[in-house]
């Protein structure tokens, strides 16, 4: 029997709309999307370094992209995905190392995990524009 | 009665021929990313607002840059994992497969050096 004649229509196991949603289901989908989210925004992080090292003139015109209204949001986004992922991967490691799996400490780290990541990204940008 | 030769056995790294190496640097590179990246975050706070020549001193200091060169290594090769498991998930077809973690690899790399360079230029500058 050649692959050819093996039925395509084959049952798949329930995918993720047959499940109730839930915090924890939407912090683990959370987590892949902010560290795509980083993968790609790691690109203006080496585009702002480029222009550091590459003179006065450049280093002016892209910082007034990352001063704009626009520049700002996606700088804000980016803030709150790195803490969002680095307290996320926090909690993979405590995972890891096979502690915190019971059903009420899961449900209230992804909890604290969401109001530290938006918590910590204010206090960030305070301190950054606030201070001077 | 397994058909697994005894020297595969014996190396114990399964049929993605490098056993946990993946999860393990995943890891690694995780826990290096923590401190690194908090202290370029301390670096950006501190360089807000601030004209080309103070950021260029704040980014060309030893310290820094010898922290953002770790930074940059440790990042790229964490996104690098773990775009990979991202492509492996959802792109099916084996050649775009092979393509996409090409171009993932390609991409990694490129920040890499280019972020690499661009540190090593602000360092020697001072």
């Amino acid at each position: 029997m050649t692959n050819s004649d093996i039925p395509r229509e084959r049952p798949l196991s329930p995918h993720l709309q047959v499940y109730k949603p839930m915090l924890t289901t939407a912090m683990s989908i959370v987590h892949r999307i902010t560290g795509v989210a980083l993968y790609f925004g790691l690109f203006l992080v080496v585009w702002w370094l480029i222009a550091a090292a590459s003179g006065p003139t450049y280093f002016d015109l892209v910082n007034g992209f990352f001063g704009s209204w626009f520049g700002r949001l996606i700088l804000f986004g980016y803030t709150w995905a790195a803490i969002h992922h680095m307290l996320g991967g926090i909690k993979h490691l405590v995972w890891d190392a096979g502690r915190g799996f019971e059903l009420d400490s899961v449900e209230r780290v992804a909890r604290l995990q969401l109001g530290g990541s938006i918590v910590l990204t204010i206090l960030i940008w305070i301190i950054a524009y606030g201070v001077r | 009665m397994s058909l697994r030769t005894p020297l595969s056995k014996v190396r114990g790294l399964g049929s993605a021929k490098d056993g946990t190496e993946h999860w393990w640097h995943q890891r690694v590179t995780a826990v290096a990313n923590i401190p690194l990246v908090l202290i370029f975050a301390f670096v950006l706070v501190n360089a807000v607002g601030k004209p080309h020549a103070e950021v260029a001193a704040l980014l060309g200091s030893p310290l820094v840059v010898i922290a953002l060169l770790m930074m940059i290594g440790s990042l790229t090769w964490h996104m690098r994992l773990g775009m990979q498991v991202v492509i492996e998930d959802y792109i099916h077809s084996e050649g775009k497969k092979i393509a996409a973690l090409i171009a993932n690899t390609f991409f990694c790399a490129a920040m890499a050096v280019a972020g690499g360079f661009a540190i090593l230029k602000l360092g020697f500058a001072f």
